[in-house]
């Protein structure tokens, strides 16, 4: 139906296609480490050796875990496995809250205690009226 | 086998579409800023930061929409050498790039409030930042080559790099741990955004699309003008 050369060109743009797609993903696959923006509580848990550098650990604020004080914020972060401590100083984001995403940057103690430099907050994807967030929790 | 794609029969119908896709625009995106700004409620947690992604999210949409459909018209116009193709193609990729623009400026606005930052170098935020950047290479190979055969290879050659990019910026929220939050517009499940605030958003999204459709139309008019004044019968 088509003419040789128009099989030739598109087999040839479809294996310039295919060895990309392929190179791609296996670059992706080796630097899966650089490309999460954040590890979770288990993912430290389970490091063979704790660096100095700086990381970012994300998940849950675990609930009732916030507590303020002059200086200082602790809070626990948790992906409901494992937690983790974190001190922080300084300002929190609006959507700071208990049961709610975090993203904190800073250091780590040892596995369990982790002190931040930075606290993002992670919003999720639920979008909603406060009406019908009233009623759900109604339920 | 383009038959219907003969210069004068397109511009026949293109040379007249801009007026009413222009009316049909004001009218939609009218439309869809009273129901985004005003009528739709404000977000349980972020309250009136919501109405930012009223812009955001369209925006993202259309320039991923508009980059892949350019590639696939580059696909084919190198293929079955269709020169039609490649003017259609250029036609569509500014408004593209703008919209891909929009879509991190507004992104960046919104993260400030509710995360607390400008800038994170998650993967959805640094994939969709890649795409800009293919888009301006491609815009930029349509300035830079004289040669028509030759820009018509580097501008395929840069869509089929910059099309790999584009299911990654798409999953990449689901691949990794990024701040960028996963979708919330399923077509196979449910939606995590609620019916009040899904209308005014997919209104947005067909204003956003009507005004890509003008942009394209009014290049795509320059384009065959100068075929026109070239004196050429034939794309």
């Amino acid at each position: 139906m088509y003419g040789r050369k128009v099989k030739l060109r598109f087999l040839f743009v479809s294996t310039i296609l295919l060895i990309l797609i392929l190179t791609v993903f296996l670059v992706l696959k080796s630097l899966e480490e650089n490309v999460v923006y954040f590890q979770s509580p288990s993912e430290i848990k389970s490091l063979t050796e704790l660096t100095n550098n700086k990381i970012r650990v994300g998940g849950m604020v675990k609930k009732n875990s916030i507590s303020m004080n002059s200086d200082e914020v602790n809070f626990i972060i948790t992906d409901f496995k494992n937690e983790i401590n974190v001190t922080y100083s300084g300002a929190v984001p609006n959507l700071f809250e208990e049961g709610k995403g975090v993203v904190a940057e800073g250091v780590l103690k040892d596995r369990n205690f982790f002190s931040a430099t930075k606290i993002l907050a992670k919003h999720d994807e639920n979008y909603m009226p406060p009406e019908v967030k009233a009623a759900l929790e109604g339920n | 086998m383009f038959k219907l794609l003969e210069p004068n029969k397109i511009f026949q119908i293109t040379s007249k579409a801009p007026k009413y896709v222009l009316f049909l625009f004001v009218v939609v995106m009218s439309v869809g800023l009273v129901e985004a700004l005003i009528l739709s409620p404000e977000d349980y947690k972020q309250s009136d930061a919501v109405r930012i992604m009223y812009v955001h999210v369209p925006a993202a949409w259309i320039s991923l929409g508009i980059f892949s459909s350019i590639t696939i018209l580059s696909f084919s116009g190198f293929i079955f050498k269709n020169k039609n193709f490649f003017l259609i193609s250029k036609s569509l990729a500014p408004s593209g790039f703008v919209f891909n623009i929009i879509a991190l400026v507004t992104g960046s606005i919104w993260g400030k409030p509710t995360w607390g930052t400008w800038w994170a170098w998650d993967a959805r935020i640094t994939s969709m930042l890649i795409l800009a950047l293919f888009y301006a290479l491609y815009l930029i190979s349509w300035r830079i080559y004289e040669n028509e055969e030759k820009v018509f290879k580097i501008s395929t050659f840069i869509t089929i790099l910059g099309i790999i990019n584009v299911p990654i910026i798409k999953y990449s929220v689901d691949w990794w741990n990024t701040l960028h939050q996963p979708a919330s517009i399923n077509i196979l499940s449910k939606s995590s955004i609620h019916s009040s605030m899904l209308y005014p958003l997919l209104i947005m999204t067909a204003a956003f699309a009507l005004f890509s459709l003008l942009i394209f139309l009014m290049k795509y008019n320059t384009e065959l003008i100068k075929i026109k004044n070239k004196g050429l019968d034939r794309l």
